[in-house]
């Protein structure tokens, strides 16, 4: 039973919006599904807050190694959460209605936080990218056997075409043969070569999709449920 | 040789460090040139007719912005120029500022001389939770997502929006993405069952799934930076203002990713030189 | 006699000249040509809301008059079957100059309409209005029929893989290729307890509604199963409180299965944050404190995929992952000590429990794979033929109908 009902009600949403799909007249109901889900999934975000304080607190009572990080996760949390719902800073346009504005106006500590904490923090984990490529290229990048070689044939090639160094370094080659320039052989790379390969895992990952879906659908596979039997 | 193969990582983070920031800092600039891919979107804004209804979804966050936020000012700056109505949207929760920087940018500010109307000329619906089921229920109906924009307006009662009813009724889709979700679902959920052009602009990674949907279910697309960099180009020659340095921010970042790029050949064939080293150095059993 | 009917022609010359230069001459606060033949006919395939117009431009629209003379076109709308209700009210639409379609997707089903439309100068002037014949009435349609080649291709995969999940059941073996990167998952759970390190699982960054990220949980379930055989300790930090409840459901029965119920720890499966970054910096700053000997990633992974793989690899793990993102699959690969690619990911489930229902789902899946690439096959060659032999109609005519007919396309 605990794995029945919330099998049903996947099958049931996913027959809907297959069904919606085709059937023109049902695609309210598949709209008033999608509602459900971002209710559902905006009610679990009680669920995720509440566990994560949970955590934490647990690791700062038990002065846990490294409960500092802890304390730190807690006050930002509780900061940007208290300043988001009581619009602390938010410019008041209409003295009639002095919570009317939105909690992210320009000027509110929201805005701020967003601006001047979280913008620039993601924007260095983002930006590691380029020091991780450049770690994993000296690291992995090993010229093992045919496969390899032309792979790494293949990423020089696309590496110097996205730059000016493929214009420059092929610019003696005359316009009729351009398809051999450097910026060229990406054009082709990109376009027939990874379009194919792209494509042949498309097809495969779709076909996994539907399989696995189906699977859901009928039941086959409920060990997301933990129901345990597969 | 052992040194190389022993080399720490931090030598390689300092030289990538270096790649970067001595270009950006000199301000130094590489030529480019507008290629197929990036001139089928210039051609399509370029030719619809003026005041056509365009929508822009700013799907990435404040991670991607260095990468995607020069191609989004400058799809909008061209709008403008050709004075399209602009519906502006974010399908990721911290899009929703990126929105209205860049309307303060090039709406407000680059364009006061158009006297752009909020409501008349552009509207911004702002963030709306759900993902790819907001793309999925604004293709049937998008009062249901939509009912007021992010200012709490009414639709019904802002003459651009007060007739819109799915997205249908636009004449042109943008998605300037960095992932989920981005253009694979605007593809799969608005301009492949919908069949409206889709013009996209995504991040270098996100670009080679782009491909494969070219041209029957995406017009072309603008790749990351260089993409950005050879629109700005391709704007420039058709308005000559937009040719100025200052008015190309995809440009001046292409000198640092030249010199990075050079970077990381350099590092695989020294990598491979270790490697091999090694296997001459060991001694045979 | 002849001087009044010299008289008559010629005024009547006069009349006809000048009319025809006031239509060329096109004087201020005059209006412009019409748009002419315009058609309304119910928009196919939808919910009975939905009308298409057609017409034919205005003889002023042309891409070649500089200064451009029409700015837009009106389309205007009458309710006709309820004269005195609210919609009967004239409602009114405007398309830019050089459209010759709309579709009015505000109409009642089977509601009957009329349209007329009026081409407006840039100079605000209207043209006479031209109007449809008769009455247009928005149909409701039970099926989208445009989808049908669609419909037949889901029934065809679904009832490949149906037919041989039954099969199976029936008896029939089916031999599987070995997954390296699932056979090494049991191997590496029993580095990490010979090492009395954890093992550390990550099922994605997406939500339950991806299929991906319910494979993920699957996998793991079936690790976390032989964590609890050997003992070893195993931490899955999530991104969605979705999939934190479910990994913590997938793991206890897991335990329960292995029948360790007394050694499951719920408090190891966690809720860090829905933002991409900060888990990531979690994760890595974990990696980095606890250094586990062995990382799981199997789910939905974007920019995150190289920094996971990369900070592993630094902390001396054994790594596997797997992800249905084709543009993350090469930081894996390049990262990773294994790497299920693409549609394994969906196949591990499968591969590990070796029931044959699902073992079944895999066969219907290479049927399907083996019909898709028959289709690939016949239209590459059919797309050859139509370059080689432009002239014949035969090529051209079959690809019409594989790409219009049988895939849907346009």
């Amino acid at each position: 039973m605990k794995s029945t009902i919330p099998w049903l009600i996947a099958a049931v949403a996913g027959s809907v919006v297959i069904a919606a799909y085709f059937i023109p007249a049902a695609q309210s109901w598949q709209d008033a599904i999608g509602q459900w889900f971002e209710v559902l999934a905006a009610v679990a975000f009680i669920l995720g807050g509440a566990n994560l304080c949970l955590q934490n607190l647990q690791k700062i009572s038990a002065r846990q190694a490294g409960w500092g990080y802890a304390a730190v996760t807690l006050v930002s949390f509780v900061v940007t959460l208290g300043v988001g719902l009581l619009k602390i800073g938010v410019p008041v346009e209409d003295p009639q209605h002095p919570w009317a504005g939105s909690y992210q106006a320009e000027g509110s500590a929201e805005w701020w936080l967003f601006e001047y904490a979280y913008n620039p923090l993601v924007a260095t984990m983002f930006a590691l990218l380029a020091f991780y490529v450049a770690s994993a290229a000296f690291r992995a990048f090993r010229l093992k056997n045919a496969e390899a070689t032309l792979l790494l044939l293949t990423a020089f090639v696309v590496l110097l075409g996205r730059t000016y160094a493929g214009t420059v370094l092929t610019a003696q080659v005359p316009d009729e043969y351009s398809a051999f320039s450097i910026p060229g052989l990406t054009t082709i790379i990109m376009g027939v070569f990874n379009t194919a390969g792209q494509r042949a895992i498309m097809i495969g990952i779709a076909l996994g999709v539907a399989a696995t879906s189906l699977k859901v659908l009928l039941g086959i596979n409920r060990s997301y449920l933990g129901s345990g039997d597969g | 040789m052992g040194w190389l193969r022993r080399l720490d990582r931090r030598w390689i983070f300092l030289s990538m460090l270096l790649a970067v920031a001595i270009p950006q800092l000199t301000q130094a600039r590489v030529p480019e040139k507008p290629t197929p891919l990036v001139m089928a979107v210039f051609d399509k804004i370029e030719s619809l007719p003026d005041g056509s209804l365009v929508l822009i979804s700013f799907d990435y966050g404040p991670s991607a912005q260095g990468e995607l936020a020069p191609m989004a000012t400058a799809l909008m700056r061209h709008c403008c120029l050709k004075r399209h109505k602009l519906v502006l949207m974010t399908l990721w929760p911290d899009g929703k500022p990126l929105v209205e920087r860049a309307i303060n940018q090039v709406l407000v500010d680059e364009f006061a001389d158009f006297g752009f109307k909020y409501g008349v000329d552009y509207v911004n619906l702002g963030y709306k939770p759900g993902k790819e089921v907001v793309i999925k229920t604004i293709a049937n109906s998008f009062r249901t997502e939509f009912p007021t924009d992010d200012g709490d307006r009414k639709l019904d009662d802002l003459p651009l929006t007060a007739d819109l009813t799915s997205l249908a009724d636009m004449d042109l889709l943008v998605s300037i993405s960095a992932g989920f979700p981005g253009l694979k679902e605007w593809v799969q959920y608005a301009s492949s069952p919908l069949k409206i052009p889709l013009a996209v602009g995504a991040t270098a990674v996100q670009a080679p799934q782009a491909y494969p949907y070219i041209p029957g279910q995406l017009l072309g697309i603008l790749a990351a930076i260089k993409g950005a960099a050879e629109y700005e180009v391709a704007l420039g020659e058709v308005y000559p203002k937009y040719s100025e340095p200052k008015m190309q921010d995809g440009v001046r970042r292409m000198a640092p990713q030249l010199w990075a790029h050079l970077l990381i050949i350099g590092l695989i064939v020294l990598g491979n030189i270790a490697a091999f080293s090694e296997r001459f150095e060991r001694p045979r059993p | 006699m002849t001087c009044r009917y010299a008289l008559w022609i010629l005024a009547g010359s006069f009349c006809l000249i000048w009319t025809t230069a006031r239509a060329v001459a096109q004087p201020a606060g005059v209006g412009p040509a019409p748009p002419h033949d315009l058609v309304a006919a119910d928009h196919p395939g939808d919910n009975g809301n939905a009308i298409d117009l057609k017409w034919t431009l205005s003889g002023d629209d042309h891409p070649d008059f500089k200064p451009r003379r029409i700015r837009a076109y009106r389309i205007d709308r009458t309710l006709i079957d309820e004269p005195l209700s609210d919609d009967a009210v004239l409602e009114s639409f405007e398309v830019p100059y050089g459209v010759a379609q709309y579709t009015d997707r505000r109409c009642r089903p089977s509601a009957a309409y009329r349209y007329s439309a009026v081409a407006i100068a840039v100079d605000g002037s209207v043209s006479p209005p031209v109007a449809t014949s008769g009455e247009t009435r928005a149909i409701r349609q039970w099926f989208d029929s445009s989808r049908t080649s669609f419909a037949v291709i889901l029934v065809i995969v679904c009832g490949l893989v149906i037919f041989y999940t039954e099969r199976t059941k029936a008896g029939k073996s089916l031999h599987v290729r070995e997954i390296a990167a699932l056979t090494a998952m049991r191997e590496a759970v029993g580095r990490a307890t010979e090492m009395g390190r954890p093992c550390l699982f990550i099922t994605g960054i997406e939500d339950m509604n991806e299929i991906a990220t319910v494979a993920g949980v699957a996998i793991l379930s079936h690790v976390a199963e032989t964590a609890a055989d050997y003992d070893a300790e195993i931490v899955v930090p999530t991104t969605r409180s979705l999939v934190m409840t479910a990994a913590q459901e997938a793991v206890a029965a897991a335990y329960l299965a292995a029948d360790r119920s007394d050694a499951y720890n719920p408090n190891n499966i966690y809720y860090v944050t829905d933002e991409q970054f900060a888990f990531v910096a979690h994760i890595t700053g974990y990696m980095v404190r606890e250094r586990p000997a062995a990382c799981f990633y199997a789910g939905i992974f974007y920019a995150e995929s190289l920094i996971l793989a990369e900070t592993g690899n630094s902390v001396g793990a054994i790594q596997i992952a797997g992800t249905s993102e084709a543009t993350q699959l090469p930081f894996f690969v390049a990262g990773c000590d294994y790497t299920l690619i693409g549609e394994e990911l969906f196949a591990a489930s499968a591969y590990l429990t070796r029931e044959p229902q699902q073992l079944g789902s895999l066969k219907g899946q290479d049927a399907g794979k083996v019909l898709a690439a028959a289709v690939l096959v016949v239209g590459c060659l059919l797309k050859t033929a139509v370059v080689l032999r432009p002239d014949s109609a035969g090529p051209g005519e079959w690809l019409k109908f594989l790409m219009s007919t049988c895939l849907g396309g346009d």
